[in-house]
């Protein structure tokens, strides 16, 4: 176990220093990223300077050392537009993008779950199929179409919610809902094929064999023993919601971080957008890592093959 | 031949009978490609007319010498005709992503999984770190630098999937290179360029072309999220996804400059994961 978790974590930090290698070269795909931050009303002198109060005239790999010890002690610079470092800014606007990842996965948990077991338990039934069918049109509606739809049914023709904007739980609803959608699905779909998996085991038909109740048999161990992907995957969908926050947030106008982007990328403020990606690596990162341990410390036979997954 | 059509037949007419036929959702996104590729034979106006007279009419309004089938937006344009001129570039950037993240993918995860050593090492440590970055923020960022427009989305799409390829170029690559006719064809002396082209690509496009179709659907969802955002194709040119984010702002009193484009995205993304997931069935039985 400890070296797989050392081999785990080195791979995890090969990927953090990859990660911070590509934001790097990324910013410098179009040459000067000084373009990128200055406003386009801006003289040569006020290019210069700012390349200058920026350190872009250093030679290329002091700037990416340089980039690297800031990245790591935190420090993400200081957005151009409001003057302020955007490690403060993405904490003023971080919480509510948990608010609205935390909301969206008890929805896909809610109903996911209990709608992948129903599926794999009434294999066979006429509205399976009708079940099914939603599930997979979850799965191809994009968030922005189901968000705007929710909008015009709730928000203006029965005006029982808040159509955008934040500031209390009626306004949480809608966004979550549009946000957990697609993760809702994948649950469905991951317990179904997980609890259909367990029903083909022996010990179930012996348990059937002992007279074991259906209710019993279904609490006591089908549950239980289903759950374990079910459980591993909630790292991942975790990253997944915090990146499909970006489009919902824009829907519902919810200032939380993917809002944050989208008007940094519109306001050419290149810093924080360049802050906001840095922390989603991290996080995805650290729940790539994550799921990894919950896997191999309930599956120990996934040590065995070295890479985890 | 005749093996084939009918192989072809049980594929999008399953006879198990189970919901509906996957050959209706092909129809579907055959009808979108041939109204995208007529677009300019078909649509009723010019997408880019405006009718500043007509603005924000409902469908079915005649406004001015010109029918609103669809209604029209928020500047007279009339929907249907910006719908089918959008299907054109919904259909045109998924494609030429695919194409261009499968192509140099399947290359390298081919190369990373017959070479071995170093180039799969670091090949692979690259697919590692770009799947590290959640796709939409990777693409927004290289946006965000680049500049939108049609070819650089298709760029940064690319950009943003092809290790997805990858990953499953090198797997697949992994367990054929060990064959023994493959083996043997290293023996007689064959170059690795032939044997990737002619003795692996030929066993594992099956499983990549289910990749492609499934990844299809998502670049019709990413290219319109972009739009959406701003960030993709930009106006005056019809895109779904940028008419979803008009539709957004008139949601209150045009409902349907948002709800046209939404259903056309919903189809095509529908029809394509259906017939991705069907084409995975039929390639690899076990899994069902």
């Amino acid at each position: 176990m400890t070296s797989f978790l050392l081999r785990r974590i080195g791979q995890s930090l090969v990927a953090l220093f990859g990660v911070m290698t590509l934001v790097f070269f990324i910013q410098r795909l179009t040459g000067d990223p000084t373009y990128l931050l200055v406003p386009e009303t801006a003289t040569q002198e006020d290019i210069e300077a700012m390349r200058h109060a920026l350190g872009l005239d250093r030679p290329l790999f002091i700037q990416y050392v340089d980039f690297f010890r800031d990245t790591l002690s935190l420090d993400f610079g200081k957005s151009f537009i409001q003057n302020v470092p955007v490690t403060t800014i993405i904490a003023s606007r971080l919480p509510y993008t948990l608010e609205l990842a935390a909301g969206a996965l008890l929805v896909a948990v809610v109903i996911g779950v209990p709608l992948g077991l129903l599926l794999a338990l009434a294999q066979k039934k006429f509205w399976t199929n009708g079940l099914m069918g939603i599930v997979l049109a979850a799965q191809s509606m994009p968030t922005f179409w189901s968000g705007i739809l929710m909008i015009l049914l709730f928000g203006v023709s029965l005006g029982w919610l808040p159509p955008s904007g934040s500031g209390s739980f009626a306004h949480l609803i809608m966004p979550s809902i549009a946000l957990g959608l697609l993760s809702m699905a994948t649950y469905a779909r991951i317990m179904r094929s997980s609890v259909l998996d367990e029903l083909s085991k022996d010990y179930i038909r012996s348990a059937r064999a002992r007279g074991v109740k259906t209710r019993r048999l279904v609490i006591r161990h089908l549950l239980r023993n289903s759950a374990i992907p079910v459980i591993s995957i909630t790292a991942l969908e975790i990253s997944q919601l915090l990146a499909g926050a970006v489009i919902v947030e824009t829907v519902f106008a919810w200032p939380g971080l993917g809002l944050l982007t989208v008007q940094s990328v519109v306001s050419r403020d290149f810093v924080v957008v360049q802050g906001v990606v840095l922390l989603g690596a991290l996080v995805t990162i650290a729940m790539n890592f994550l799921a990894d341990i919950l896997y191999s410390f309930v599956d120990p036979r996934i040590r065995l093959d070295g890479t985890g997954r | 031949m005749t093996g084939a059509l009918k192989s072809l037949r049980t594929v999008f007419f399953p006879a198990d009978g189970k919901g509906i036929p996957v050959g209706v959702f092909v129809m579907i996104v055959a009808f979108m490609v041939l109204v995208a590729a007529l677009a300019p034979l078909l649509a009723p106006v010019d997408p880019n007319t405006q009718n500043l007279m007509g603005r924000l009419k409902p469908p079915g309004t005649l406004a001015r010498g010109t029918l609103f089938v669809l209604g029209s937006d928020e500047l007279g344009r009339d929907l249907l005709s910006r719908l089918m001129y959008g299907a054109r570039v919904s259909l045109s950037v998924a494609f030429l992503s695919v194409l261009l993240s499968g192509v140099v993918g399947t290359v390298l995860g081919m190369a990373a999984g017959y070479k071995r050593g170093w180039v799969e090492t670091v090949i692979m440590r690259i697919v590692d770190i770009f799947l590290s970055i959640p796709a939409i923020l990777l693409a927004i960022i290289t946006v965000a630098v680049l500049g939108p427009g049609f070819i650089n989305v298709i760029l940064v799409l690319a950009l943003t999937r092809w290790p997805r390829y990858a990953r499953v170029a090198y797997g697949q690559t992994l367990s054929v290179a060990n064959m023994p006719y493959v083996r043997l064809s290293t023996a007689m002396g064959a170059g690795w360029v032939r044997i990737l082209a002619l003795h692996i690509f030929p066993n594992i496009i099956a499983a990549l072309s289910v990749v492609a179709t499934l990844e299809f659907g998502l670049m019709v969802l990413f290219e319109a999220g972009l739009s959406f955002l701003g960030l993709g194709v930009q106006p005056p040119t019809a895109s779904w996804g940028a008419m979803l984010s008009v539709g957004r702002n008139y949601v209150s009193n045009a409902w349907w400059i948002a709800t046209f484009p939404g259903i056309c995205l919903f189809l095509l993304v529908l029809s394509v994961n259906l017939i991705g997931d069907r084409l995975s069935d039929y390639l690899n039985p076990k899994s069902r």
